[in-house]
């Protein structure tokens, strides 16, 4: 593999990363303010009281501008699959295109129509039509993130799908299976409900800031309220779908739950770290020694298999194998992938000669070996280098799970000290919540470093590293194209920033 | 029924207060991304150098299966 050229996958990676991580900004917001306004709406409609009415209307502003400057950022993730992604676009094209379709006619149709009532329809649709309309808006931002993260997710674990040899493309065989993987429903479940979390902080912290200004007083004690118990909720159904997700990791990305623990030594009763600072080991060229470490015993066999005693395998055991629990080595699997990417190179040429016999040898060579094909590009290569990097993944893992069980304390005490009208007197309660917005944030954003990082080297799980998938373009193309975005990205950032904050300044004053 | 749907957006759009500005940079931004990103720099890479499913097929499978010759 001396020839590939390793900047540019580097950079094509950084791209998207970058791509990614900012479309990311803007989604989750949506996603759960979407259902917070859709509540206070419904609230508005049952009592009638017109100040839910401008409480709705007020964080339906905030909403609109999150949704103006965030829509079409994922777009040009698709423009980067067709240029920088060739080779993977069309290897998984058939899979994608189905969600991905269903995902451009829901938003189109459900969000921009029923959005187009839930601002310009006040008075000119009845009540009931209206929150029909928040409600729907709601639902198919929400239905929307399924589709996407459901391709994300065959990414993680390809399920449902057959190779088509001839057009080297996987084609859909079952979509329910696709659909109802159990790493695309966690995978969705834990995405959207973080997305709720993250609105109800967002709502709490604009709403202290208010109280710290002693303005909208009602506005933000209602909004604290809504916001606080629809943040319980959904943190702990975040911990279940969280339970899940990790559940999914460790059966079908072992290596992924090796690096979110930085475990290298499989064992046992394996204990969840709960804090620890990854430190280089003496004597080792890759290994890593966590100091300063609190354990929680045996908690991460229990998170991972639902059995205290479960065997959870580490790094070493999965590089150098384990014959003893089964687990094949690397070295193994990249022989295996190797003739499996010789045998479809067989095939093709001996269907270009027309020797049906040896076409069809090679191809159930081929398929026999299917399920390691991608290891097969790191033939000759230290195994190592399928590692994904350690430190990245056990530090956003741990920011995550951290913020993550903060979150949950904090909605808590706003709650109780909302409901005993004790919270306008705690200045630094308001503090605190405003500055829980951007550790939101970077929750969020560590859940997807988590996700992707913690996977490599592979776009889709064994089958192909990014090595293989990247499009021979020139690198300078690409490291032009990352920076133009980060421009774009950082501008667009900073006018929903000053947009977000003129209007948090006007209040709801202006709506009236 | 369409001249009332026409009349619901229009007054929507002309009432509009910090959506006059937002709808700007939707416009902004969907200039930049689809008629100079997308035809400057992001051409389909595939369906700029073939013309066929067969033909892309087969420049992928090269691509596959040649990775550690080229």
């Amino acid at each position: 593999m001396e020839h590939i050229d390793f900047s540019l996958v580097d950079w094509s990676r950084a791209q998207f990363a970058l791509t990614a991580l900012y479309h990311w900004i803007f989604v989750p917001l949506t996603l759960g303010l979407s259902f917070i306004i859709a509540i206070m709406e419904t609230l508005y409609v049952k009592t009638g009281n017109e100040e839910w009415k401008n409480i709705t209307k007020f964080w339906m502003t905030l909403f609109g501008i999150n949704f103006a400057i965030g829509v079409a950022t994922g777009i040009i993730l698709e423009f980067e699959f067709g240029t920088n992604w060739s080779n993977y676009s069309w290897f998984v094209g058939d899979i994608f295109g189905a969600p991905l379709a269903i995902e451009g006619i829901m938003a189109f149709f459900m969000e921009s129509t029923f959005i187009a009532i839930m601002f310009f329809g006040w008075n000119k649709v009845s009540k009931k039509v209206h929150l029909l309309s928040s409600w729907l808006v709601a639902i198919g931002s929400n239905l929307s993130a399924l589709w996407i993260l459901v391709a994300n997710a065959w990414m993680q674990n390809p399920v449902g799908m057959h190779f088509n040899p001839d057009l080297a493309r996987n084609e859909m065989q079952n979509f329910w299976e696709i659909l109802l993987s159990p790493v695309a429903i966690n995978k969705f479940l834990h995405t959207i409900t973080s997305g709720y979390v993250l609105a109800s902080i967002f709502v709490i912290g604009i709403s202290a800031w208010y109280l710290l200004k002693k303005r909208n007083i009602k506005l933000a004690k209602r909004s604290m309220v809504i916001a606080s118990v629809f943040g319980i909720f959904a943190s702990v159904y975040l911990i279940g779908t969280g339970d899940g997700s990790a559940k999914a990791v460790a059966k079908y990305q072992p290596m992924k739950l090796a690096a979110m623990e930085g475990l290298y030594n499989g064992e046992e009763g394996a204990p969840l770290v709960a804090f620890g600072i990854l430190t280089d080991k003496k004597d080792s060229e890759y290994e890593k020694d966590i100091s300063m470490a609190i354990r929680l015993p045996k908690t991460l066999s229990f998170l991972a298999f639902g059995d205290f005693n479960a065997y959870v395998p580490g790094i070493n055991d999965l590089v150098k194998g384990n014959p003893e629990r089964n687990i094949i080595s690397y070295k193994e699997k990249i022989d295996i992938g190797k003739k499996s990417i010789n045998a479809l190179a067989a095939y093709k040429k001996a269907k270009k000669t027309e020797n049906t016999l040896e076409a069809e040898k090679q191809l159930k060579i081929f398929k026999d070996n299917y399920k390691y094909f991608g290891y097969g590009y790191y033939f000759g290569h230290n195994p190592k280098e399928l590692i994904p990097p350690v430190k990245l993944s056990f530090y956003s893992f741990h920011i995550m799970v951290g913020l993550g069980t903060y979150f949950i304390l904090f909605f808590i005490i706003i709650l109780y000290f909302t409901i005993k009208n004790k919270i306008q007197d705690n200045k630094m309660l308001l503090r605190v919540a405003i500055w829980t917005i951007p550790l939101a944030y970077i929750a969020q954003e560590a859940g997807w470093i988590v996700a992707e990082v913690g996977r490599q080297p592979w776009v889709i799980q064994d089958l192909m590293p990014t090595i293989a998938a990247v499009s021979k373009i020139d690198t300078s193309n690409v490291m032009i194209t990352f920076f133009l975005f980060l421009a774009v990205f950082t501008a667009l950032l900073i006018a929903e920033i000053k947009i977000m904050i003129r209007s948090i300044n006007s209040g709801p004053e202006l709506e009236k | 029924m369409i001249r009332k749907i026409f009349i619901f957006y229009k007054e929507g759009f002309l009432n509009m207060k910090t959506g006059k500005k937002l709808w700007i940079i939707i416009a902004i931004k969907l200039v930049f991304m689809f008629l100079i990103l997308k035809i400057f720099f992001f051409k389909d890479f595939l369906s700029s150098k073939f013309n066929t499913d067969k033909e892309k097929g087969n420049y992928v499978i090269e691509q596959l299966t040649n990775i550690n010759k080229n």
